[in-house]
């Protein structure tokens, strides 16, 4: 039940970009179109998972037993930074296929807040190894799906002459975000 | 104090250290060899991604070009020379292509035809030909001269003179944006070296034309009966140049009553 709780509260309860502010950079980057969204997203699950794993083992079987924790931050840093390159790399010779639908935000990702949001909360919230996982699959879950839901209307609204020419393109895609991180708050209570 | 720093410093450098030999390791074991062509031929590219190719953008072209998939003349912005070089990098014999230019076919400046009323709407040609007559110029076919096409040319080619659009055949590349983009679809592709070309390409009686405009085509099939080479063409009201026969000897121009035929510089 507490899997099941940490699910649903880091996808939609904490979603990381509406409640928590994180990865705003591709969320507003790469929400132009529905498909690219979905790609992102799950490069982003898939990175967020493996950074969690990696990270979580390098915390208690390297920073614990030296008591340098202090230093998580840089360690941190560093490794979501190598193993998205690794990554990269690896796909580009053993999956091509693969690479050419998701390889292309790998980039992106390096250095994207959400991610590194993520291995910091499992450390500070003392989650179990499972815990962690599951923590980081939510998230991307939630990331994905803010993806999505940004790309959709912004797909709507991006060629309608009615719009002021103000508030087109950027602006009205804060807005939107703004009046869907209040609308992610009805998710509150939930727990 | 100090061991605690000599701890930090040796435990993330080592770390550092053990991940930037995996990834230097890994690069190179995991290394996929490109085809050295492609960076080649995108250097030789212009890099407009303007898409006249039919690809998403110049290093997609080039990819393709290196497949086979895609024909490598057809970059018109970068022209013969471009042509010329990538062929030269995938090894096959370059065989010349005609540079294509844009190409108004209307006289219409404000000189030649009159206003119909007065227009206050957006300036967009697209706008204005959706009223009624076509945009406020008399004849039809015209030219509107609200400088969408100018709007629409990446390399800046395109002119207003007169309110009416004339393309800087230095600066067209053939990309074709402007044929696209014109809504009275009077922009055509014409081969550079054809200067003797018919602008007017009013379907109206030669009446009509005469009333509406002072340099329009009267239909009065003079240039056909000038032109030696049987170069010219005509079909519903207008006149056509075939521009393999024609051999620019000017008798059509000089022959013209209302100088609507014109050699172009």
């Amino acid at each position: 039940m507490n899997i099941f709780m940490i699910l649903i509260g880091s996808a939609f309860i904490n979603n990381y970009v509406f409640a928590q502010f994180l990865g705003m950079c591709p969320f507003f980057g790469v929400s132009k179109k529905t498909d690219m969204a979905i790609g992102m997203g799950i490069s982003v699950t898939f990175v967020m998972v493996l950074a969690s794993v990696m990270t979580w083992l390098f915390y208690n079987l390297v920073l614990v037993p030296l008591d340098i924790t202090y230093l998580r931050t840089l360690v941190f840093v560093l490794i979501i930074a190598s193993i998205v390159q690794f990554v990269e790399v690896f796909m580009k010779k053993m999956f091509v296929a693969l690479y050419s639908k998701l390889g292309v935000y790998l980039p992106l990702i390096t250095t994207n807040c959400a991610i590194f949001g993520v291995t910091l909360i499992n450390i500070n919230q003392e989650l179990s190894f499972i815990e962690a996982i599951v923590n980081a699959l939510g998230a991307g879950a939630g990331f994905t799906l803010a993806m999505l839901l940004m790309a959709g209307i912004r797909e709507k609204y991006e060629h309608n002459p009615d719009i002021p020419e103000v508030f087109r393109g950027f602006p009205l895609a804060l807005f939107s975000a703004g009046l869907m991180s209040i609308g992610f708050m009805g998710f509150q209570g939930i727990i | 104090m100090i061991e605690a720093m000599l701890v930090a410093i040796f435990s993330v450098g080592g770390l550092a250290l053990v991940f930037g030999i995996i990834l230097g390791f890994s690069a190179r074991k995991c290394a996929v060899k490109g085809d050295p062509r492609v960076d080649r031929i995108i250097n030789v590219l212009p890099g407009a991604n303007c898409g006249a190719c039919g690809q998403p953008g110049c290093s997609m072209f080039a990819e393709k070009v290196v497949k086979g998939e895609a024909d490598y003349k057809s970059c018109s912005p970068g022209g013969a020379s471009a042509a010329a070089e990538i062929a030269e990098h995938l090894g096959v014999k370059y065989e010349g292509t005609d540079r294509m230019v844009a190409f108004v076919k209307c006289n219409g400046s404000d000189d030649n035809v009159k206003r119909s009323y007065i227009y206050d709407g957006p300036k967009s040609c697209v706008a204005a030909s959706q009223l009624a007559t076509g945009g406020n110029k008399k004849c039809l076919y015209s030219c509107i001269g609200h400088e969408s096409c100018k709007h629409a040319c990446p390399f800046d080619a395109i002119e207003m003179k007169n309110n009416i659009a004339v393309v800087n055949t230095k600066k067209c590349t053939g990309c074709s944006k402007c044929v696209q983009v014109c809504p009275k679809n009077i922009i055509e592709m014409v081969p550079d070296k054809a200067k003797v070309r018919m602008p007017c390409n009013s379907r109206d009686k030669g009446k009509v034309v005469r009333e509406n405009c002072r340099a329009g085509c009267i239909n009065c099939n003079l240039c056909i009966k000038a032109c030696g080479e049987n170069a010219i063409g005509f079909s519903n009201n207008v006149m056509t140049i075939d521009y393999d026969k024609c051999t620019m000897c000017l008798e059509c121009v000089n022959k013209c009553p209302v100088k609507a035929i014109r050699y172009t510089v």
